[in-house]
């Protein structure tokens, strides 16, 4: 069994995730992202924490991240993306979308 | 009033396009109404439920908890829509050909529509939580009005399932012989698509690599917010920017539900 769980592991290993190489914070308030222009490193893999102050859900999406998840109000949550490459991709809030816009620039 | 009937309208969309093709697919089967009316009747009290949770979901397994919940509602979506078009596979035939093999069919039949409406539950959960979500929001929210919000809502429900009607009409007027191939290749389809979304949840939780990301860059061809872009991807699973393992799980889905469909279907009588 134990062979069995070492050779699935060493298996899937190259499919599996490895750690993000660093962690950023984003926060909306007041159905706008702040800061609405954040940049980041090219070629990282990085954890993008999302914290929600207002009392209301918002979904942050990106076609360019290709990424979609729902944040409760008052709640905060991870979204992992890249290792980019140089470049700018838009993000948005689905709930607010006149207000709630934003850039991730990676460089 | 407009804001919340598009979007409104994009969650039911997705829904109503899968029930469509599902309700086409089983015409023919018995007590299929009842049968979908319970999937979408149980859909609906679960998005309620889900849209509840959302912050106790989303805490789950260190702030991936809605990643890894969508990747499981797709992976039994993916599995089911498999399961079906194998199925169809093998009965479609006779029950296109004659009535009488109806008979043998209506008790697998019965246990297919059961997993078939398991599935539009979870569709509807899906789209309906996050519609939920959204609608609260508005409401919590200064702006609008509750009348406007509340027609605005009721204006994209009712355009989102008219499509998802359209869909269906359209399909029932396709004659037999070529019907079951058609919602056979939809499905394929539409599980394939459902197969790369569910990669892309899952890389969106770090659980797996993305491989190459993107694999391919089509935006400017067919960007995904343009009316076809949108339709394909929630047809076909369409993406503009997808990651290497997207389009792995796409195109393996894919192959298995095809070899599937080919080894489950029983040989053609040979002419004399």
């Amino acid at each position: 069994m134990k062979t069995l769980a070492l050779a699935l592991t060493l298996a899937l290993s190259p499919a599996l995730s490895m750690a993000a190489d660093l962690e950023l914070g984003l926060t909306i308030k007041n159905h706008q992202f702040v800061p609405a222009e954040l940049k980041v490193p090219a070629g990282k893999k990085i954890k993008l924490v999302v914290n929600n102050l207002d009392g209301t859900p918002e979904e942050f999406e990106s076609h360019q991240l290709n990424r979609e998840k729902v944040i409760a109000g008052n709640a905060k949550s991870s979204i992992y993306v890249g290792p980019l490459s140089p470049g700018k991709y838009a993000f948005w809030g689905e709930f607010n979308m006149s207000t709630a816009r934003g850039v991730l620039v990676a460089e | 009033m407009i804001g919340p009937a598009i979007i409104v309208f994009r969650e039911t969309l997705e829904a109503a396009l899968l029930i469509g093709i599902i309700a086409a697919a089983t015409r023919g089967l018995s007590g299929r109404n009842l049968w979908l009316a319970v999937g979408v009747g149980a859909g609906l009290a679960g998005s309620l439920v889900v849209a509840g949770l959302t912050e106790a979901i989303a805490e789950l397994a260190e702030g991936t908890g809605q990643e890894l919940f969508n990747a499981a509602i797709l992976g039994v979506a993916v599995l089911m829509l498999g399961w079906h078009n194998i199925w169809m596979a093998t009965h479609g035939r006779e029950m296109a050909a004659e009535a009488r093999s109806m008979g043998q069919a209506v008790k697998s039949g019965q246990r297919q529509m059961s997993a078939l409406a398991i599935l539009i539950a979870l569709a509807v959960l899906r789209e309906g939580s996050e519609t939920a979500l959204f609608l609260y929001g508005l409401s919590a929210g200064t702006g609008s009005g509750r009348v406007s919000l509340l027609s605005g809502g009721l204006l994209g429900l009712v355009a989102g399932a008219g499509c998802g009607w359209a869909l269906y009409a359209g399909l029932a007027r396709i004659p037999l012989r070529q019907f079951f191939t058609l919602t056979s290749g939809l499905i394929l389809f539409l599980a394939a698509g459902m197969a790369g979304q569910m990669a892309r949840f899952l890389i969106q939780g770090d659980v797996i690599r993305p491989l190459a990301s993107p694999l391919w860059d089509s935006s400017f061809l067919l960007p995904m917010d343009s009316v076809l872009g949108n339709l394909l991807h929630l047809l076909a699973g369409y993406e503009a920017r997808p990651s290497g393992m997207q389009v792995l799980f796409y195109g393996l889905t894919f192959l298995v539900i095809l070899l599937g469909m080919r080894w489950s279907r029983p040989p053609i009588p040979q002419a004399i």
